[in-house]
């Protein structure tokens, strides 16, 4: 290649889907034809573990509330498309709020513009529920605490990847004898349900977490013990089959005790406690016409405003909109504390929805309708899905739980009080692809009824939702198995700085 | 007697039938036409030749008429283009006609004109002597033959690239004869130079290739190349016919036919037998020098075939083939073949005879190979009364068979149904069951298409269960295609039948009528057809060439796909002549204006603001324009624009921020002053933060004003006031502000503001003066646990305590082990 003029040969792949406009500015640009092939690998929805499907497109809910820009509308339309084509058409469709009838329509109209050609397989997914972020935006707000909801919440789990501080991680033996300066490089870790432990504790409470660790860590021992027990060749040799298996085990249990104690600094510390003892209050509707001191606090003492938003969010939703008054006041403090810029983020999180002018009251009518709050629920062997917010229940999981049993038609007054329009529509299946009802000599008969329903949610999904769901599908009289698409996984602070507004201040000239 | 046209040729036989009598009988003197027919039974079309009834050379231009195979007219035109050299057919029966001048051009079989292309510069300035038109292995190629003696040849005609085939040396004159032959997937031409043979090709390379010949036979006159290109037949100047390979390297037999004059046309029938033909002496002749001689009482034009060949005459259309083995094994006098017995089996039960028993019982282990060969049979067979007799032997046949499988029988008989249909003179397409096989049932229904037969297309895609999306939908979109074009019928009618005819099958596309329709500019049918185009992406591009703007906006949005939105946007943008006619377009368009905003805000944001002005939006307005102020680096600008903002608010009544938007301005001039004043930067900071900053400066003064006029809470400028002292570690000021009467914070937020600077000796100071249900809290903070613990049970909280101990974590592990003993204490208190 000496001196010689290589020529290079470009292809531009477009991941997650190709764009009319980057065509466009490319073509502007005087690039676009100078590459060998332009191509799109649509992801559509990415399988994140086995029932959960994610989109990650993380301005899902901005774009749609905030910009009236529904293109992840149409694509989630699309990617439930595509599901239908492998897995059959869904016959029974359920929705709630405005995105969900969007999608319900897109999906309607491209099903005709297939012209009738429709996946010739029988229905595996028996229902699907499309649920828009809009009709319950209290749940994300409110600090998730289960295990994995946790982690979300302090370290932001990334595609399923989660970067910690390493320090945790070195063992003492290693501290000691490493000469050399420990690693300063975060750790990252890819968390789901591979993991035979992390499966187990991911959607539990965080205060039964350390039992199970610590009840793993015994029987762990006691398993690796057994070799002082193995007299016999034959016993050494199971024993030796065994150890790869313990041994990751035993990994993976050191690698979540660490990241429990991450998470327990976290949650000992009064600031946690505190703002969840707020919450609590909020959810309970306690006080909630009023300027919360805490809050007051919170932005005298110059908290992340992302968390402080994130309350006064709260409250106005469990106050069906806050008092003008009471509005402006904490509007009015957190510019003078943090800056006017922040004025058009509030603005934003007016225009969508998060906080609102005085309205009809209908968050107790629902509270109360939907059990939303349960005193005393038992985080260690959890009876309802509230154990997942330690005493609040997710609307939209109820909703979920509702629809099951025993159905929609006896929450029809929380669904007209709900935003948007609820949905409800029969696909058609031929006749030949139905599912055939265990007959009733049939041995299956009790076995096979479990019926499976996809929730897509629009707008996100948080870790605990997940958790309350799975939580559902495990109940022996629930009869539904659960899988949980959505456009993205979203926790509180997230979702509010997608909403924000990221201003970039030129320097102001001095003169 | 089904042997009685059978004649031998050597070990096998040729039988002759009669597929058609010419409809255009009495009309054609074939003798004074040049023929050009298309293989697999396609159309045969005529030029009148004035060479050939000598008479005087006119100058009227000729006529160009295509029949089909049966000799019904299909269409008619008179030439008014350059001088035609040669005629043929495209594989997909396209008729290309091929001038003088090297141009080709291109029509459908109703002479509907399609296009045209040229065989190169070099062909059009020295002209072409004559053509060839030939079946490559991507379709239908053309090669000409220039004045000039080189080849020039294009290997598709659908997408014509000329190559220039090598030259072969030394060549002065015509030659005599050239034929192209197509092997390896490259086409080659061979010449004939007096007796030799030159193969050349399109690397530019030739090679002289030898016949063998006797002594004698003289220049080479005629080349055939059999129909798989496999074989090759030549003529020579003194009447011998030599049969060999392609390449030369095999030769067959030669044949004398002592015949001085060169044959009008030398073919191959099939692949087994070459065919000579003399005015009205037809020769056929067999590898082993056999031959047979059919006499006609007119003259004829031959059309090689597949499986055979078809000879067109001006009464008749006859078929010449090779007996097919099967039809051999049943029908030859005295076989023995399960089949043939079969077939006697069959004609003596029909007749009521025990010897059908007979028949049945010799061959009764071979029945299943005896009821194959009937069906076969039946399929060789041109006559409907034929194939029943065999196809009902073969029926007879299984009755005796207990698990034969039907697939076989059930074919034939839809395939012979199906061939029966089309060989129909009003449809004139004679195929063979072989020529079927070959041709694929979907090539087959184009071809009905073609021939704008839809009806009986569509029945056969119904008796043959094509699926509507392969058969029916496409048919009938052809047939719509079809429709729109024929100009004297009502637009609103034509809308309504196809519509009525087309809504409730699956698959079809409206746009491509519509644009169908569009071409034949017929806009209104058009925009009438688009409206039952279900694909919007189909459909919206479309309406805008149609210039239906606003129908393609409508559609586009209601399809939700954000890319076509934009497609229509920006279509609509670069058309229209001001941006304001476009924005009062879109602004009825909530989602469109907002996908143009979100397009504008990625180019422009001064853009958005112009929009929201346009729209009376002043709320969004006001917001852009505060966001732009950040990106103005000079104070009076900034202040300018927040002041624009400022009346926008106004104007949309938002007092809360266009007073929020005064005192920011407010601000920036106070900073500035500041900044003249004391040298500090403040830019960029907000009022808390100033504040902090001067409580930290010591400048007492500004803070107190800036406190009263932005109306600070006293409470937050408390905590503020604490933490910045504590900050600067100004610990006696600090002090001081502890001691003022009534403080608005409980002395706790002094605790957390000296820890938060890691002072414990500072913070202890004040955990003394705490109220005491805080104490437990702040003795905690400042890491006092055992004092803590002590303070917890002389409050006899046992609530307090466990908060001691769930902070144990901290502390030293004696003091730890010492303050967990103490829980005793605690029940003993209580």
């Amino acid at each position: 290649m000496k001196g010689g003029y290589v020529r290079k040969e470009f292809y531009l792949v477009f991941v997650p889907r190709k764009s009319l406009l980057c065509e466009k500015k490319l073509k502007e640009l005087g690039v676009y034809g100078s590459f060998a092939s332009v191509e799109e690998f649509n992801l559509g929805l990415i399988p994140f573990d086995s029932d959960l499907l994610s989109m990650e497109m993380d301005e899902s809910y901005k774009e749609c509330y905030l910009q009236n820009d529904f293109t992840s509308m149409f694509f989630a339309a699309q990617s439930l498309m595509t599901l239908q084509a492998l897995y059959g058409t869904i016959p029974y469709v359920y929705g709630k709020g405005d995105c969900a009838k969007q999608v319900v329509d897109m999906m309607r109209r491209m099903k005709m513009e297939m012209g009738g050609v429709e996946p010739q397989i029988t229905p595996q997914i028996d229902n699907l529920l499309i649920l828009d972020r809009n009709v319950d935006l209290l749940t994300p707000l409110l600090s998730q605490l289960t295990y994995e909801g946790l982690i979300d919440e302090i370290f932001n789990i990334k595609n399923t990847n989660v970067k910690l501080p390493p320090e945790k991680f070195v063992s003492q033996e290693e501290k000691k004898n490493s000469k050399e300066p420990l690693p300063t490089e975060p750790k990252k870790f890819i968390l789901n349900s591979a993991d035979e432990l992390y499966a187990e504790l991911r959607d539990k409470n965080f205060n039964a977490v350390g039992a199970i660790v610590s009840r793993k860590a015994k029987t762990i021992t006691a398993e690796f013990d057994e070799r002082h027990a193995a007299k016999t060749v034959g016993e050494m040799k199971q024993f030796v089959s065994k150890l790869p298996h313990l041994q990751n085990v035993r990994a993976s249990l050191g690698i979540h005790t660490s990241i429990a104690e991450l998470v327990k600094e976290v949650t000992d510390s009064d600031e946690f406690l505190d703002s969840l003892r707020c919450q609590q209050e909020l959810t309970h509707g306690i006080d909630t016409d009023k300027v919360n001191p805490y809050i007051e606090d919170c932005i005298a003492r110059e908290e992340p405003l992302s968390k402080v938003l994130r309350l006064i969010c709260i409250q106005s939703i469990c106050n069906d909109g806050l008092k003008p008054k009471v509005l402006d006041f904490y509007k009015r403090e957190i510019i003078q504390t943090y800056g006017f810029e922040h004025m058009v983020t509030l603005s934003n999180l007016e225009k969508s929805g998060f906080l609102r002018p005085h309205a009809a009251r209908t968050y107790q009518v629902i509270r109360k309708t939907m059990k939303l709050i349960v005193e005393d629920v038992n985080e260690q062997n959890p009876n309802d899905i509230a154990y997942v917010y330690s005493g609040y229940a997710p609307l939209s999981v109820r909703l979920a739980q509702y629809l099951a049993r025993p159905g929609w038609r006896s929450i029809t007054e929380v669904l007209n009080l709900l935003p948007g329009p609820k949905v409800e529509e029969v696909q058609q299946i031929p006749m030949g692809l139905r599912k055939r009802r265990a007959s009733v000599t049939s041995s299956q008969s009790s076995m096979g009824e479990q019926k499976l329903t996809l929730v897509f949610f629009l707008g996100g999904v948080t870790q605990a939702e997940l958790a309350a769901l799975r939580f559902l599908a495990q109940q022996d009289d629930g009869g539904t198995d659960y899988v949980v698409a959505t456009t993205n996984i979203v926790q509180g602070h997230r979702l509010i700085e997608s909403l924000q507004e990221h201003i970039e201040p030129v320097k102001l000239n001095p003169f | 007697m089904a042997t009685a046209d059978w004649n031998p040729l050597g070990e096998v036989y040729y039988r002759k039938c009669e597929l058609y009598t010419m409809e255009w009988s009495g009309l054609v003197d074939l003798a004074k036409h040049t023929v050009a027919a298309s293989s697999y039974g396609g159309p045969i079309a005529l030029m009148k030749d004035d060479s050939k009834t000598a008479r005087v050379t006119t100058t009227i231009k000729p006529v160009i008429s295509v029949y089909n195979a049966a000799g019904k007219l299909l269409s008619q035109m008179r030439w008014n283009s350059g001088t035609v050299v040669t005629m043929g057919w495209s594989a997909t029966e396209e008729l290309l006609c091929v001038q003088e001048d090297g141009v080709v051009l291109v029509y459908d079989m109703f002479l509907t004109f399609k296009k045209t292309f040229s065989m190169g510069q070099e062909a059009k300035d020295v002209k072409i002597l004559d053509a060839k038109i030939f079946a490559s292995f991507q379709g239908t190629g053309i090669a000409v033959m220039t004045t000039s003696f080189r080849i020039f040849l294009i290997s598709n005609v659908d997408s014509p690239r000329i190559v220039r085939l090598a030259e072969v040396p030394g060549l002065n004159e015509a030659p005599n004869c050239w034929t192209i032959v197509v092997s390896d997937r490259q086409a080659r031409a061979l010449v004939a130079k007096g007796g030799e043979l030159y193969l050349v090709d399109q690397g530019g390379q030739f090679q002289q290739q030898q016949a063998e010949l006797s002594e004698n036979a003289g220049d080479i006159t005629e080349l055939a190349v059999s129909f798989n290109n496999k074989y090759l037949a030549l003529c020579t100047k003194n009447g011998a016919l030599w049969i060999g390979s392609a390449d030369l390297q095999k030769k067959y037999c030669e044949f004398n036919t002592s015949s001085p004059m060169k044959p009008q046309q030398l073919v191959w029938c099939g692949n087994g037998a070459v065919v000579a033909l003399w005015d009205k002496l037809i020769l056929v002749v067999g590898p082993d020098k056999d031959w047979i001689k059919y006499n006609m009482d007119c003259s004829v034009h031959l059309l090689q075939e597949e499986d055979g060949l078809r000879i067109i005459g001006n009464d008749t259309h006859e078929f010449l083939q090779k007996v097919p083995a099967v039809t051999e094994q049943i029908f030859k006098i005295g076989s023995m073949e399960p089949g043939a017995m079969l077939y006697e089996a069959s004609k003596e039960f029909q007749k009521r005879n025990q010897k059908a028993d007979e028949y049945i019982r010799m061959i009764k282990d071979k029945l299943e190979v005896a009821v194959n060969q009937c069906i076969q049979a039946a399929g060789q067979e041109v006559e409907p009364g034929k194939q029943r007799t065999l196809l009902r032997a073969a029926s007879f046949g299984k009755c005796f068979l207990t698990d034969y499988r039907p697939e076989l029988f059930v074919n034939m008989c839809q395939m012979l149904r199906v061939l029966n249909q089309v060989r129909h003179h009003s449809v004139g397409i004679p195929l063979t069951y072989t020529q079927l096989e070959h041709l694929s049932m979907p090539v087959l229904i184009d071809r009905l298409v073609l021939r704008k037969l839809f009806g009986l297309s569509v029945r056969i895609c119904q008796y043959l269960k094509i699926p509507d999306a392969e058969g029916r939908s496409r048919i009938l979109a052809h047939w719509a295609c079809f429709k729109v074009q024929q100009k004297h019928e009502d637009e609103e009618k034509l809308a309504r039948a196809i519509s009525q005819k087309l809504l409730d099958v699956p698959g079809v596309s409206f746009s491509e009528i519509a644009s169908q329709a569009l071409e034949h500019g017929r806009k209104q049918l058009a925009v009438k057809l688009l409206d039952y185009e279900p694909r919007a992406s189909e459909q919206v591009p479309l309406l805008l060439k149609m210039g239906q703007d606003q129908t393609a906006l409508t559609k586009a949005i209601d399809s939700g796909d954000t890319d076509l939105v934009y497609t229509v946007l920006l279509h609509l943008r670069d058309k229209m002549a001001s941006a304001g006619d476009f924005f009062m377009m879109i602004r009825t368009m909530p989602i469109a204006c907002s996908l143009y905003i979100q397009y504008c805000r990625q180019q422009n944001l001064k853009l958005v603001e112009d929009l929201y002005y346009q729209e009376d939006n002043s709320l969004e307005e006001g917001n852009c324009k505060v966001i732009r102020s950040y990106t103005l680096e000079h104070l009076e600008e900034r202040a300018k624009l927040l002041e624009d903002a400022m009346n926008c608010f106004h104007r949309c009544k938002n007092e809360f921020a266009a007073k929020q938007t005064e005192e920011q301005v407010r601000l920036l001039r106070h900073q500035r002053r500041l900044e003249d004043d004391t040298g500090n930067s403040y830019a960029d900071l907000s009022l808390q933060q100033t504040l902090r900053k001067l409580i930290g400066d010591g400048n007492h003064g500004h803070v107190e004003k800036l406190r009263k006029e932005f109306k600070v809470p006293d409470k937050r400028f408390w905590m503020l006031k604490i933490s910045a002292l504590a900050e600067v570690g100004d610990w006696s000021e600090l002090e001081k502000l502890s001691k003022t009467k009534k403080p608005p914070v409980t002395l706790e937020v002094f605790v957390d503001a000296c820890m938060k600077q890691y002072n414990r000796t500072e913070a202890v100071r004040y955990v003394s003066r705490v109220q005491p249900e805080q104490r437990v809290k702040c003795l905690v903070k400042v890491g006092q646990f055992r004092e803590a613990a002590e303070a917890a049970i002389e409050n006899k909280s046992e609530e307090d305590f466990d908060y001691v101990l769930s902070r144990l974590g901290l502390a030293d592990r004696q003091v730890a082990e010492t303050v967990r003993g103490m829980r005793g204490q605690l029940m003993a208190r209580r």
